[in-house]
């Protein structure tokens, strides 16, 4: 089915199904650059990403190629990785820093940029006199359209028009950033400068909607979360000692039914959609005891007992991120393709908070999100077969969104589940999906 | 580049510490589980950092970093019936060489040496390949050698990952 934007997209998406081409038409997926990638707000980088002058990190705004990197001041940028001249890239590598003048060369023919786009020099400047005036913004790198900064995290937006940042990350969004700060004494956290970079064959919607679903874990993770199971209990025999907390995040993943039935899901105005946690991450070991010590001394018992007790899983800060605040982390999801979608996988730390803390974002960091995940191998090999299943001309037109459709509680915009099994983050964000491709949002 | 130990390094230990490495790549193509963590010592690791100059796995972001429990839960992992992605053939064929014994223990015969490797991997219909450098601790036993540590930078560390490693290359 082609893509016809008033005609057709009324029948690409109804309350409890939606059409495969959303998944897989090449159209579709162009439509969505322009409609939701090149209006949106995107998840660009940390603030600390980026530390000292000079340095930069490349990245994507759908098939936008993008630098974040900080000036001489202290400020940082979005640009468009692009030079004005003959239009090579600039930034060729993933990430460095421009050298000890602070100034992007382009490989081509030299010409040079201050860390915020202007020109600062070129060769055969006489051949210009009295043609172009060297300041004229046609002859800098281009900036991104829109820059915002929340707690942190740097978004940018390519359209001049929309809702300023905090106003579209709204509470649900806002939450992400804020539980992941408030979990530290001194309300910030500092990235850890690595990036993993996996390709998933598939569209950028099915990994949004994995993250959500939980429904999945049990079956597509068994293997792994009795593996670890069963290492727990070796891991004692042997040791006598309590087995490192990994296990138990692997462990987890082969929860029973009932324990995911009872976790909520909410949606929020623009598709930002979180499930609550299930992690049980106050146990009573030293490390959890230290941790409320540090925030009792910043900001009282009460506050302290108000942000440990906050219980998000997950957070989709749609359609661009994946975060999970008490593991501090975050994916950062690339849309290349219909059939093409590259996650970027950072983490944090929790600053002035004891190093334990971080010990348990980096065994997650390592045991789900690294290029050796005993997890994420299960996902992305179900993610290729449902994008190569959606590709088929036959066998069916539809993917079913049916579980518990109807029976979620709506309350100010905001959309609770009634079971956390319920397919309601799918439908939540679809819903601002057919909103942003009738060109609102 | 590093001084190598060439001259003084007998002919018998290089030849000892080659046979070590092709047995453990050999294990590796067999998938013999077993074999495998008893190439290791109790305390043995296997380690692939996220950069060339990275000096320590502990606490810090890495590509594998695993003792021998993380190691068997692997194993479990991938043996499991309903490993889905390990479903439908997956094998891989391992060639290691330019072995270069870097230091030997006088004392103890213990082995520092670096090797280099290719290893083609066979899964759902579709070849792909990795190759890096294998930097091996060696500790010498009564009739073979066990690892300390098993180091292995891949070419392409920073990514991007076309899917994912499902077992140590």
């Amino acid at each position: 089915m082609p893509y016809d934007q008033e005609q057709d997209l009324s029948n690409l998406v109804e309350d409890d199904r939606v059409h495969k081409a959303c998944y897989a038409d090449e159209q579709v997926y162009e439509q969505e650059l322009k409609n939701i990638f090149y209006k949106s707000w995107i998840y660009i980088g940390h603030v600390s990403q980026v530390p000292n002058a000079g340095d930069y990190w490349t990245t994507w705004i759908g098939k936008e190629r993008m630098i974040f990197c900080r000036d001489d001041n202290g400020e940082v940028h979005v640009l468009y990785n692009r030079c004005p001249h003959h239009g090579a890239l600039i930034c060729n590598n993933h990430t460095g820093n421009s050298g000890n003048k602070h100034a992007f060369r382009c490989p081509y023919h030299a010409w040079q940029f201050n860390m915020d786009g202007s020109l600062r020099n070129l060769p055969m400047k006489d051949g210009y006199e009295g043609i172009i005036d060297l300041k004229d913004p046609q002859l800098q790198m281009k900036r991104a359209e829109r820059q915002g900064n929340y707690r942190g995290f740097v978004f940018a937006s390519l359209s001049e028009e929309g809702p300023d940042l905090e106003t579209w990350l709204g509470a649900g969004g806002k939450s992400a950033f804020d539980d992941i700060c408030n979990r530290s004494p001194e309300g910030e956290c500092e990235i850890v400068a690595n990036c993993f970079r996996i390709i998933q064959h598939s569209n950028w919607k099915t990994f949004l909607e994995n993250q959500l679903d939980a429904v999945h874990p049990s079956i597509t993770h068994h293997s792994t979360g009795d593996a670890a199971s069963q290492m727990q209990k070796i891991y004692k025999e042997e040791t006598g000692d309590e087995p490192p907390m990994g296990y138990q995040f692997l462990a987890d993943f082969a929860l029973p039914y009932e324990v995911w039935d009872s976790l909520d899901t909410i949606g929020h105005p623009y598709g930002h959609t979180q499930l609550a946690g299930y992690m049980g991450l106050r146990p009573r070991d030293p490390v959890t005891m230290a941790h409320e010590e540090a925030l009792t001394a910043a900001y009282g018992e009460d506050r302290m007992e108000e942000i440990l007790s906050t219980n998000i899983h997950h957070v989709l800060v749609y359609p661009c991120l994946s975060v999970q605040p008490p593991l501090q982390q975050l994916r950062a999801v690339r849309p290349l393709a219909a059939n093409k979608t590259l996650t970027e996988i950072w983490h944090f730390k929790l600053k002035g908070a004891p190093e334990g803390v971080y010990d348990r974002s980096l065994a997650y960091y390592y045991l789900v999100n690294s290029p050796s995940t005993m997890v994420n191998a299960d996902d992305l090999n179900n993610f290729r077969a449902v994008q190569d299943g959606l590709s088929l001309r036959g066998g069916g037109d539809w993917v079913s969104l049916h579980r518990n459709a109807g029976q979620d509680t709506v309350k100010d915009g905001v959309t609770t589940s009634v079971t956390g099994m319920s397919e309601q983050p799918m439908r939540n964000m679809f819903a601002a999906w057919k909103e942003y491709m009738r060109g609102g949002a | 580049m590093q001084k190598d130990n060439a001259m003084s390094t007998s002919v018998d230990v290089q030849q000892a510490v080659e046979h070590f490495l092709y047995k453990q790549a050999e294990i590796l193509d067999e998938r013999a589980w077993d074999s495998w963590l008893e190439l290791f010592t109790k305390d043995g690791k296997y380690w692939m950092p996220t950069h060339p100059e990275q000096i320590t796995g502990e606490g810090l972001p890495n590509i594998f970093y695993e003792d021998l429990y993380l190691m068997d839960m692997r194993i479990r992992r991938v043996e499991h019936p309903y490993a889905h992605s390990q479903k439908a053939g997956h094998r891989s064929s391992h060639v290691v060489s330019n072995i270069i014994i870097k230091s030997e223990s006088k004392a103890t015969g213990d082995i520092v040496c670096t090797s280099r490797f290719q290893m083609v991997e066979y899964r759902l219909e579709a070849q792909r390949y990795f190759a890096g450098k294998y930097t091996h601790t060696l500790k010498k036993t009564d009739d073979s050698y066990r690892i300390l540590l098993q180091r292995v930078d891949i070419v392409n560390v920073e990514g991007p990952f076309d899917y994912v490693m499902q077992v140590w290359l």
